[in-house]
């Protein structure tokens, strides 16, 4: 079956590469030619940019129009948009919603962001106190509040966002599930630095914003299970990649032990071999997920991919900074830059152990990742509800 | 910087097969039936209701003492992938089979040197054990310490802490001033002395074997000997890896579900988030483990990336098994310290594997070799 499909997508590369001769056609037709052709995300449905078939085609699909020298949609300028609002919008998003929104995501045209935590709902999301209260008349609702941790969003055309629409109910039921667009009065956008003194995320401020009836996704209320679709996307899209032995943080680490015998102890080859393993174990047991997710039946050993990849980022960085000894105790620049991508490999050793306290909290802290795994997979019981049956509005802040 | 570069990631196929997962499913029922707690327990009292049942089980009723024998020798000619699956559930079993000593360990040495006479005998149900200390992780980590010699025309020494004793057929391999030579032994043979010591895991034997014997023939002898010892303790501690997989996951299922029963202060103190953490951590651990001892088996099969592969097993499952046992005891609190659990069972056994085929740390000392990570020169330091 997966033959057939191979061989039945490298029909549709050939027909569109001879339609569309990639070097003499401009970058933005020949991506609409694509979209046209379905192969944009062949695990999406036909019509939006896709197949219908399954999602592990993709990697053969880009490998043969890169080999053609194709241009690609730029995926690392959308990330958000790509990695989770698309997959939100196709599974909860009416016919219209997919018509209007889908392809210019994908061509790139429009930049998401995600408005989902705020100072007052980190961990506890379901929290947020960004209010989305209805206007008959005009059917819009306006939306007031304050999100924090928005990469993108100085660049954002679109946000998916989560607000308040009831808080009169516990707090899961109140929320709703919006698309929001960022170019509307009433959207500041300010830089969050961070740490590191770059500043790669922002806060954004919303004062009485209009968003369209029509640009909500789902029922009013059903907020809180959209957002999940959107946070499982998230955790998949990080640390699920294919990666070669000692790529990543191992591959730097490794890289500052060869390179200075003089500076090399006993204690540090000890941690260092100790890390190399478990980089290695990380890499294989990511083989083994990607595997699974091909043939469909994902193992539960995915949910723990993030936790330890986060882990092995903070121990190995950590490790590099002392193996460089007097070279470590320098720092690259601390100057308030705005990067467009983020690389956690990036710049210096300094900057790598800085950035890398970041991937124990973006995506879901290590700790909440925890208390899924043993909730979910494990099957303990969950965390003493004290909020769970009040509303939202009596709750204590 | 390095001059060349370190060996590249093979792409293996770490899902299990339909024939896999049958196997599976097959040794997992006849251990459940053959190994109950109470008999395992009483092994440490001298008590052996237990091994003869579930050896003959497994050997005989699934014929799986002559999986790696290949079938021109009556065997399933089966490889590493399948010798995995049996072991992991060996270790979920706590299982006192000699398989990973004689049908992996012995067999594979023997099938290396094509040995068709003692290959057909083991297919037929004879088992087998080498004759090298516990810890001995390559041929070179054996000749630094090989006990036995051949002088006169006899074979002569002794070798301390043997495991997979008792068994019919002893592989010794010698070193000497020719190079080396495998001989092979009937166990009891005139001039053969195994004594059995208190083992810390009662469910697999520590020996001590003295020989002086008439050495005879030698099956086989210089380098392709030493290729051969290297071949079957590679192939034999990427299997243990899986064993200690199994074991480790065991721990998990069984602590987890103790903690969902168990109450204190009024709740189910598996809800407890300090507890929670742990096991999630420990989830994870287990579930690489599971993974990376697939990675070894696919590497001995497809004989690809073993040195790496193996090593990297053997560093990590040694460990994740040991630090499940250990979870394991002191999460099940005073119950895991008591004689009547089944937990100290994987504790001990987590902890003689650890040391079987080469500790983590000698396993380590391997990779700092095979992927340019030296350690600091003398001088240096």
């Amino acid at each position: 079956m997966s033959e057939q499909h191979r061989s039945d997508l490298e029909q549709r590369v050939t027909a569109l590469l001879e339609a569309h001769d990639p070097a003499t056609t401009g970058r933005a037709e020949f991506l609409r030619a694509r979209w046209d052709a379905g192969l944009a995300w062949v695990h999406f449905p036909e019509g939006l940019g896709g197949l219908g078939l399954p999602r592990d085609l993709q990697a053969h699909v880009d490998d043969l129009l890169a080999a053609a020298g194709a241009p690609d949609n730029a995926p690392e300028r959308n990330g958000i948009g790509l990695g989770m609002a698309a997959p939100t919008i196709l599974a909860h998003g009416t016919p219209e919603q997919h018509e209007r929104f889908l392809r210019p995501l994908w061509l790139g045209e429009e930049i998401w962001c995600q408005l989902f935590s705020e100072p007052g709902a980190g961990s506890d999301l379901a929290a947020v106190a960004t209010r989305a209260v209805r206007d008959e008349p005009s059917d819009e609702w306006v939306v007031n509040g304050q999100k924090v941790w928005t990469s993108s969003a100085h660049l954002a055309d679109f946000a998916i966002l989560v607000a308040r629409t009831d808080p009169d109910v516990p707090k899961h039921g109140g929320l709703s599930y919006f698309l929001l667009g960022m170019r509307e009065p009433g959207v500041e956008v300010r830089p969050l630095r961070q740490l590191t003194g770059e500043a790669e995320f922002n806060e954004v401020f919303l004062t009485d914003v209009r968003v369209p009836d029509a640009q909500r996704l789902g029922a009013v209320g059903e907020g809180w299970r959209i957002a999940n679709t959107t946070l499982n996307s998230e955790r998949v899209s990080i640390g699920g990649q294919a990666v070669p032995r000692e790529a990543g943080m191992v591959g730097k680490v490794a890289a500052a032990w060869r390179a200075a015998p003089e500076r090399r102890t006993h204690g540090a080859h000890r941690r260092l071999l100790d890390l190399w393993v478990q980089a290695e174990a990380a890499r294989i047991t990511g083989s083994r997920v990607r595997q699974q997710l091909a043939v469909g039946a994902p193992g539960p050993e995915g949910s723990a991919t993030k936790l330890v990849f986060a882990r092995l980022a903070q121990e190995l960085s950590a490790l590099e900074v002392e193996l460089l000894e007097e070279d470590g105790l320098r720092y690259d620049d601390w100057t308030l830059t705005r990067p467009e991508k983020v690389d956690f490999t990036g710049r210096d050793a300094g900057y790598r152990y800085l950035r890398a306290k970041g991937n124990s909290i973006e995506g879901g802290t290590s700790e909440i990742l925890r208390n899924i795994i043993a909730e979910r997979v494990l099957g303990l019981p969950g965390e003493p509800r004290v909020d769970k049956d009040v509303a939202w509005k009596d709750l204590p802040r | 910087m390095t001059a060349q570069p370190i060996p590249a990631a093979p792409d293996l196929d770490l899902l299990p097969s339909d024939v896999e997962t049958d196997l599976r499913r097959s040794v997992r029922a006849v251990l459940a039936k053959t190994c109950p707690t109470e008999a395992l327990v009483a092994l440490a009292d001298g008590t052996d209701e237990v091994s003869g049942p579930a050896w003959s089980a497994l050997a005989h009723d699934l014929g799986l003492a002559a999986l790696l024998v290949p079938e021109e020798h009556g065997g399933a000619g089966a490889g590493p992938r399948e010798a995995a699956v049996v072991a992991e559930e060996c270790g979920r079993a706590c299982a006192p089979v000699p398989f990973l000593t004689s049908a992996v360990l012995a067999t594979s040495l023997l099938v290396r040197l094509g040995a068709a006479e003692p290959l057909a005998r083991l297919g037929e149900g004879t088992t087998a054990a080498l004759v090298v200390p516990a810890g001995t992780g390559s041929a070179g980590a054996w000749a630094r310490r090989a006990g036995v010699e051949v002088s006169g025309g006899r074979l002569v020494g002794e070798v301390r802490g043997v495991v997979g004793l008792p068994a019919d057929l002893l592989l010794v391999p010698v070193d000497g001033p020719d190079g080396a030579a495998l001989h092979l032994v009937p166990a009891d043979a005139d001039g053969v002395t195994v004594s059995t010591h208190t083992s810390l895991d009662a469910t697999r034997s520590v020996s001590d074997v003295r020989l002086d014997l008439e050495a005879g023939t030698p099956l086989a002898t210089g380098d392709q000997v030493t290729a051969a010892l290297d071949h079957a303790l590679a192939t034999a501690a990427g299997v243990l890896a899986a064993e200690q997989a199994g074991l480790a996951a065991w721990c998990l299922e069984q602590t987890v579900a103790h903690l969902s029963e168990r109450r204190q202060f009024g709740r189910v103190v598996g809800g407890f988030q300090a507890l929670k953490h742990r096991l999630a951590d420990l989830y994870a651990e287990v579930g690489q483990a599971s993974a990376v001892a697939a990675h070894a088996a696919a590497a001995l099969a497809g004989e690809t990336d073993v040195p790496v592969s193996v090593a990297v097993a053997q560093a990590f499952c040694s460990e994740v098994a040991v630090h499940a046992a250990e979870e394991a005891v002191q999460l099940h609190g005073g119950l895991g310290m008591t004689w009547e659990s089944p937990v100290h069972l994987r504790l001990k056994r987590a902890k003689a594997d650890h040391v079987l085929l080469g500790s983590p740390d000698a396993h380590r000392d391997n990779l700092a070799r095979l992927v340019d990570l030296p350690a600091p020169t003398p001088e240096a330091g």
